[in-house]
């Protein structure tokens, strides 16, 4: 009877989920595998394994690939060099801090690129006047690497936030125990922390990935279109009316980006459950 | 007579009289429903009449800073006393057709529509649209209308070059001169042409221009290849300009309708913005104008149309920078507004505007999707 009751709780949460989650993706499912007049096809999945939309993936999964792996680096380093600080409210100050960055998004953040580091921006103007011309050769802020530079502004406070508790979690036993038993720091890292860590960090990871794979309006703000990201394509085949089987072929290209993202996070929930023995 | 009597006396004259009222309101709707000109309910007048009767006008998808549509509305509203409900005024073309399709037989179902050219045909051709003809029909030029009287074509203008003069001391005169290395990081588009009309159109203008001509309307090829020069030379940049952004100072250069070039003044007194309508292409755009069929107010939607079209309503949407469909009849005729006419940006002498049909449209923007991310 109690568990029902408790049930009964999260009633609320699983139709919200069904209607804003579950419905959508039916709908995706079922248009992708459609054409315009609603007969079953695989056309879709032909189309967007070819041309202007292969390349998009690639060029998504290289923008994801990158900025992951750079602030899993840099964020790792930063929550474990602010985890060892003695100075707590410099911790304190960082997650708050971490947590509204991590949720820096869309339009607002590429204009607030735009006004810092745009071509008339005021980062750019004060560099200039002091004689360091960051247009002067082909670099933009709306290339690849600057995209990477806007998208690493959420991704590296989000691996922030995500990874401070993990070092709440290392025991200074362990290190003791280490100690006194000969172990060197390297040995300590190599042989204990880095293997501990591991599954937690690939997750980190994979969340990183999916997370930079899903962003949209700031590239789209940005880019308007130059750079070919798999949403910003999605956005184009259903805004434009040209293709015939136009929206089916961005669910598709949704249906694709739901596999991606799934994977990622059933492979994050997994490690979490793997890497989660330790914390007991 | 005594009380009970009475009562029912007045109650049967009052039901009567309203049910008399009644019939005759229904016999005007249904008469004005299948009127496709002023004519067929005796003229003017009596449309006039019929219109003050049904006392409402539902609109859609007008913005009050577009082409001046909030003095229009205010106009129209006063002079025959009909409250005109303007729903979803931010709405898009595509928009304005779910609604049409999804309030069929409602109260707020939209009467009258001004759509994209494509969407006017696409309705016209769902049978969206009730057939009707204003007094000044014969002005509006055969191209820019059904025969049938479904949709007419209503105001419109040129993708301009507008700039910030305070940014760009030597103004571009032509497309061609967006090339010029000077204006490296300063050349915009309202949006990304894969999926943004007008951003798309500035595309093809520049591909007239390149083109020489109707060659450049016929394949795109030609504007992919200027900007895909803009883009190596660096001119290009890739933001999605608006209002905000040109006065960050970051799009001081950008494509747009001519008649939609004031918003990017903004607020701030910073920005001197200033239009020229290039040189080297004049590519013209129209929106329609249709009246719904089986709307909730058809007279009303019907004196809404005839207002338009009248020199008073068209010198409205002169006022609001745009040009009305009968603007040359009008200044054959002196019945312009010439303080607006003279705001107009200046066009070009001897260019022939080119009016890209849907077919040229939908070819160049089946060749500009694919290439488009890979400039």
């Amino acid at each position: 009877m109690k568990k029902l009751v408790g049930y009964l709780g999260l009633a609320p949460l699983i139709s919200f989920m069904a209607i804003f989650l579950g419905l959508p993706l039916i709908a995706i499912l079922r248009f992708s595998f459609l054409n315009s007049e609603n007969q079953f096809t695989l056309n879709n999945f032909v189309t967007i394994s070819s041309g202007i939309y292969r390349e998009a993936f690639w060029l998504s999964f290289q923008l994801s690939f990158t900025s992951a792996v750079i602030s899993l680096l840099f964020g790792f380093l930063f929550s474990y060099s602010i985890s060892t600080s003695q100075f707590a409210p410099l911790k304190r100050a960082v997650a708050t801090a971490s947590g509204v960055l991590a949720n820096t998004g869309g339009v607002p953040l590429a204009f607030m690129f735009i006004a810092v580091l745009g071509s008339y921006g005021m980062l750019t103007t004060w560099l200039k006047n002091v004689g360091v011309e960051i247009y002067g050769g082909s670099w933009t802020l709306y290339s690849f690497s600057g995209l990477l530079i806007v998208y690493l502004y959420f991704q590296v406070p989000l691996m922030v936030l995500i990874s401070l508790p993990l070092f709440e979690n290392i025991r200074s036993e362990w290190r003791d125990a280490a100690t006194s038993l000969g172990a060197s720091t390297v040995d300590y890292w190599r042989k204990i922390l880095i293997p501990i860590l591991t599954p937690q960090l690939l997750g980190f990871f994979l969340l990183l990935f999916a997370n930079s794979f899903a962003a949209y309006a700031t590239a789209a703000a940005l880019t308007s279109g130059s750079l070919a990201l798999v949403p910003v394509q999605i956005a184009s085949l259903i805004g434009s009316n040209v293709q015939v089987d136009g929206v089916n072929t961005a669910m598709a290209l949704g249906l694709g980006m739901v596999l991606l993202v799934g994977i990622s996070t059933v492979g994050y929930a997994i490690l979490e459950k793997r890497s989660s023995q330790w914390r007991r | 007579m005594n009380k009970k009597v009475f009562r029912a006396v007045v109650g049967i004259v009052l039901a009567l009289a309203l049910s008399a009222n009644f019939t005759v309101a229904q016999a005007a709707t249904k008469n004005a429903n299948k009127a496709t000109s002023a004519k067929d309910v005796g003229g003017l007048a009596e449309l006039i009449k019929l219109a003050k009767k049904e006392g409402e006008l539902n609109t859609i998808a007008l913005p009050d800073y577009w082409a001046n549509y909030g003095n229009v509305i205010k106009r129209f509203s006063e002079k025959y006393g009909i409250k005109v409900n303007s729903y979803d005024p931010e709405a898009s073309s595509a928009e304005e057709l779910v609604a049409v399709r999804t309030l069929k037989g409602q109260d707020r179902m939209p009467d009258v529509v001004d759509v994209g050219l494509q969407f006017a045909v696409q309705g016209a051709q769902e049978g969206l649209w009730a057939p009707y003809k204003v007094s000044t029909w014969n002005d509006i030029p055969t191209a820019a209308k059904d025969a049938k009287g479904l949709w007419y074509s209503d105001y419109g203008g040129y993708i301009a070059i507008g700039y910030d003069a305070n940014v760009v001391k030597t103004p571009p005169k032509s497309f061609a001169d967006l090339l010029n290395p000077m204006y490296k990081n300063q050349v915009a588009l309202n949006g990304d042409p894969t999926s943004s009309n007008s951003a798309f159109l500035s595309v093809l203008a520049t591909s007239v221009a390149a083109g020489k001509g109707i060659k450049g309307a016929n394949n795109i090829q030609y504007g992919l290849e200027f900007w895909s020069k803009l883009k190596s030379s660096g001119n290009f940049v890739p933001v999605a300009a608006t209002p905000a952004t040109v006065e960050a100072g970051q799009t001081p250069i950008l494509l747009d309708w001519d008649y939609l070039h004031a918003k990017y003044k903004g607020q701030s007194g910073k920005v001197d913005w200033k239009v020229v309508v290039p040189t080297d292409a004049l590519l013209g755009g129209f929106y329609a104008q249709a009246v719904v069929k089986n709307s909730p107010h058809p007279a009303a939607a019907r004196l809404w149309q005839e207002f338009l079209y009248s020199d008073e309503g068209q010198n409205l949407w002169l006022q609001g920078g745009a040009r009305p469909i009968r603007l040359d009849a009008m200044v054959k005729a002196k019945k312009h507004d010439k303080t607006a006419y003279a705001l107009l940006p200046a066009t070009p002498k001897g260019v022939t505007p080119v009016f890209p049909s849907l077919q040229q449209q939908l070819l160049a923007k089946a060749l500009l999707t694919p290439a488009w991310p890979k400039l």
